[in-house]
């Protein structure tokens, strides 16, 4: 596969369909799994990395599941197309920047991608549009069952599965679905969401991840304890937590229409307009005006752009896939003249889809 | 932080579940009321879980002595000390698991609340860890051996890896 090609396509996650998805973006499951037979990846030789990396690129070829993916070398990855791979989320920022043999296997839907050597020897993600973690569970315990066929895992009778961590240890899952909520942001309401949140035992965190500041008013809500409950019961956790935000989000975006329809309007056509004829804009500008047109159009008062475009928009306009679509390195400046050039190809020039709004 | 019964700093710091649907609250007591705290009589079994992990912490508490001591600890099979684990969240293999239980299982019972898996189990029949990690330190030796060019000790330990390999799979 090439990453040039890759670039240009957009992942499952931003599909833009699946339940809910005006607001629930994607449905996240990972298994963290670590090979019986070799230290954690803390206490690994060079060897013991480059031997676990062969190890399991080669049970993965004898996997019917994965003839179809690619699996990619990541430590001979030149940097951009290591945080291309980030910016689509098919990897982690650490799995990215560490050092050593590693590398993921991709699905070409871009369901589920399986880290070699991140912070575990295997970490399994499987992604799916909209609310719809039991389809998710469903895909990530099969891939997990296929694997756990050809190695011998790290499993302790009484702590369950070991990671290199003791906060994952037990089922090794993290269960997470990312929401949109550009609403409970607007009306001052997303700190109190989130002190709620932490105290039934669940953690928030931004687009990217453990430490990744929230962008474009995208948060991801995950279970934070791994040990003690079932796989089931984490599921219901987040998945029971998931219709009272989207209902929160609802209410407080109805509040906006009430209670100042014509400046929520302005809001969201200003931030159309400024993406649509900018000259050169910051990533950080674009997340914040699209997050405004994403809200807009999902409450039809933007008609003349879809929801994909939208979502696509979002990890199109980043850096390393800018570059990579355009073709050639860019420094920060020109990167902001080639992004204000996408959006305004994407937004007028593009799609002028006058469907139904997707509330 | 001063404690939440008196005027003295906090040195404890308890995660108490409340009710029966998964809501927390959090303690933060000085010794002496962690240790009324703790003595009094609860009916909740997670209330006894935290207690026990918390005693635990008492014990280690008790001198900086016993903390360097504890600190020099190492694991037989990756060579990990419990001060590295310390500085750097990471564990060294699963043997580190059993080899620092007292340690690791109050800190995971205060991440988790709670101390056993109750979900998946690979359905394979899992060799014991023991067995497991025998192979993660007989590789470290044999990779040694070869290094050192001892080949008669070499070629004895890659049998007791072909043998092991052979009862995990």
């Amino acid at each position: 596969m090439k990453l040039e090609e890759f670039a240009s396509r957009c992942g499952e996650w931003l599909r833009g369909s699946g339940p809910e998805s005006d607001i629930v973006v994607s449905s996240r499951i990972r298994l963290a799994r670590n090979l019986a037979d070799f230290p954690f990846i803390r206490k690994c030789t060079g060897l013991d990395r480059a031997e676990i990396e062969r190890t399991l690129r080669d049970k993965f070829s004898r996997i019917a599941m994965f003839h179809d993916a690619t699996y990619l070398d990541v430590n001979s990855l030149p940097d951009i197309d290591r945080r291309l791979l980030v910016e689509r989320q098919l990897i982690s920022l650490e799995h990215a920047e560490a050092d050593g043999a590693r590398g993921v296997a991709i699905d070409p839907t871009e369901q589920f991608s399986v880290m070699v050597n991140e912070e575990d020897h295997l970490r399994i993600q499987v992604m799916h549009s909209g609310l719809d973690l039991d389809a998710a569970w469903q895909q990530i315990d099969a891939i997990d069952d296929l694997l756990e066929e050809h190695v011998t895992y790290a499993f302790h009778d009484r702590l369950g599965y070991l990671t290199a961590c003791p906060t994952n240890v037990g089922t090794g899952m993290r269960v997470s679905v990312m929401l949109h909520l550009p609403a409970l942001v607007l009306t001052r309401q997303i700190e109190k969401v989130f002190r709620s949140l932490h105290k039934i035992n669940l953690a928030v965190r931004g687009l990217y991840g453990e430490g990744s500041q929230a962008m474009g008013d995208f948060y991801q809500i995950s279970n934070q304890i791994t040990l003690g409950k079932s796989e089931q019961e984490l599921i219901q956790q987040v998945g029971d937590v998931a219709p009272a935000l989207i209902e929160y989000e609802r209410k407080a975006r109805q509040y906006l229409i009430d209670e100042s329809r014509r400046d929520l309007h302005d809001r969201v056509s200003r931030a159309y307009g400024v993406l649509c004829t900018a000259q050169t804009i910051s990533s950080e500008e674009t997340m914040q005006l699209l997050s405004s047109v994403r809200m807009g159009v999902n409450l039809g008062l933007i008609r003349d752009v879809a929801i994909p475009t939208v979502n696509q928009l979002f990890i199109h306009t980043q850096p390393a896939h800018l570059q990579k679509l355009r073709g050639i390195d860019l420094d920060t400046a020109d990167r902001n003249i080639e992004r204000a050039n996408y959006l305004q190809l994407h937004l007028r020039g593009g799609s002028t889809d006058d469907g139904p709004p997707q509330n | 932080m001063k404690c939440q019964k008196c005027e003295k700093s906090a040195t404890f710091h308890i995660t108490e579940r409340v009710g029966d649907k998964g809501q927390w609250e959090e303690l933060h007591l000085c010794e002496a009321c962690a240790k009324e705290y703790l003595g009094r009589s609860s009916p909740a079994q997670e209330l006894e879980l935290s207690a026990g992990a918390l005693l635990q912490h008492l014990q280690i508490g008790q001198t900086a002595e016993q903390l360097a001591a504890l600190d020099q600890r190492t694991c037989v099979v990756c060579g990990l000390s419990f001060y590295e684990f310390r500085n750097h969240g990471r564990l060294g293999c699963p043997n580190d698991y059993v080899c620092f239980q007292e340690q690791l299982d109050p800190l995971i019972a205060n991440i988790h609340g709670a101390t056993c898996h109750t979900g998946k189990r690979p359905r394979r029949a899992a060799v014991n860890l023991d067995a497991q990690t025998q192979l993660i330190r007989l590789r470290r030796d044999l990779r040694d051996a070869i290094h050192t060019e001892d080949y008669e000790l070499a070629s004895l330990l890659r049998d007791q890896i072909r043998e092991l390999e052979k009862g995990g799979s």
